[in-house]
């Protein structure tokens, strides 16, 4: 979705601000919030990628002026209840009004804690042989999904070159259309900025992305 | 959900509290998590899963040919063999520094970062500042961060737009022969191994 989560090239947003000694936390909740996300990923009702389609589906005015761990919370809430893991009147009420729904396992505990915090994994067998070479130009798509994609605006009609190859990979696109895995190629697309950015743009810099196969084409 | 409440100024964290702990109360009562386990959620990445690891692998890069060459072949791996770092995630991607390319790592859509060696975001990645200009200009970034490097250097930023994640390794400082990674260690800092800053100067570390 064309999205104000895009932000890749944007103006207005002021200066870049480093905090000196920063904590990790901020405040106590925020550290309640990042554990209880990756605690409920444990019950897999949702994957990353529906997580982060749930962050851009809130509106303009939420996802611009809300702090990122309270954008979390509420997407946290918000996908809690509407998987049906609880119930909107046992957050009004702030405690549990009925049984949990049987997710064919037990409570998150200290023993799942380690594999909580490694990332993930989604590189998956490919499904075809790669369309495309190291080294070949090709074209970010001018495609304009209304639902979730990873092929940044600011890459879609540009040509640039394929510079890595990561194997197959579990395509965002449709996993949070309800769509399943659809493993793709995971390309690194190297572009020069003036084809970017224009011909005022720093000649000395370049710019890629990760590029799922279907996001490019061959020029 | 009472949305209205949020701009209330003071009372506005002690209402995100209060809501937190609700659903943390919902779902301990419904037998969905234990609350010491998010205790120690909390405790590792306040302790535990940080920058540090990041910069026990830079410095055994700039001290051991060998594993220099692993890292940049795959980072992964070569992490995973450290004991000081056990297994990290798929895809870490290590991109070396040069005296003519300067790398930069950034997420445009949301905060993908390298947690399993640089522990959680700081504030600054996730802006929307770092974000959206990082692409277009990073040298003005670079100047928010009291970094200048020379015209001729190249630029190279990479976008973090899938599962994929990238780690810089800065060049090691002129002065610094004979060091130990320990001592090495002292002067990566989270900045430079995301390509915002360079490593601190030797004769800044006593």
């Amino acid at each position: 979705m064309d999205g104000v989560h895009d932000m890749g090239g944007m103006d207005g947003f002021g200066k870049v601000e480093p905090e000196p000694n920063e904590p990790v936390f901020h405040y106590r909740w925020e550290g309640r919030v990042l554990a209880m996300s990756r605690a409920i990923g444990v019950f897999r009702a949702w994957t990353i990628d529906t997580s982060r389609y749930a962050i851009e589906l809130m509106a303009p005015s939420i996802y611009l002026t809300r702090s990122y761990y309270e954008k979390w919370f509420l997407r946290n809430q918000n996908l809690l209840i509407e998987r049906g893991l609880i119930d909107a009147d046992e957050v009004a009420a702030g405690r549990a009004l009925r049984p949990a729904k049987n997710m064919n396992r037990g409570p998150f505990t200290l023993a799942d804690v380690e594999k909580v915090t490694k990332r993930g994994s989604y590189g998956r067998p490919a499904q075809a042989p790669a369309k495309f070479k190291v080294g070949e130009r090709v074209r970010g798509k001018n495609i304009h999904p209304t639902t979730h994609t990873r092929l940044p605006r600011y890459a879609r009609g540009h040509v640039g070159v394929v510079e890595r190859l990561h194997g197959a990979h579990v395509f965002p696109d449709s996993v949070t259309t309800g769509k399943g895995e659809d493993p793709q190629w995971l390309y690194t697309v190297r572009f020069d900025a003036q084809e970017l950015w224009g011909a005022d743009a720093d000649p000395k810099l370049k710019v890629s992305i990760e590029a799922f196969e279907p996001y490019l084409e061959h020029v | 959900m009472t949305e209205q409440h949020h701009d209330e100024g003071s009372s506005h964290l002690t209402e995100m509290d209060l809501r937190v702990r609700a659903l943390e109360t919902i779902l301990v009562e419904k037998g969905y998590i234990e609350s010491a386990a998010l205790d120690r959620i909390v405790e590792l990445y306040e302790t535990k899963i940080g920058p540090h690891i990041g910069a026990q692998l830079i410095a055994k890069a700039w001290s051991d040919r060998g594993f220099r060459q692993a890292l940049l072949e795959d980072a992964s791996k070569a992490a995973s063999t450290l004991a000081e770092t056990g297994r990290v995630g798929e895809h870490l991607i290590a991109v070396e520094n040069t005296p003519q390319v300067h790398n930069m790592v950034v997420c445009t859509l949301c905060s993908c970062y390298p947690t399993d060696v640089l522990g959680l975001p700081p504030t600054w990645y996730k802006s929307f500042a770092y974000r959206s200009r990082t692409v277009k200009d990073p040298r003005s970034v670079l100047a928010d961060f009291g970094v200048t490097l020379p015209a001729e250097t190249e630029i190279r930023v990479w976008d973090s737009t899938a599962e994929t994640r990238y780690l810089v390794v800065p060049m090691r400082p002129a002065g610094t022969e004979g060091w130990s990674e320990a001592q090495l260690a002292k002067l990566i800092t989270r900045d430079c191994m995301i390509g915002a800053g360079l490593p601190i100067k030797p004769s800044e570390v006593a």
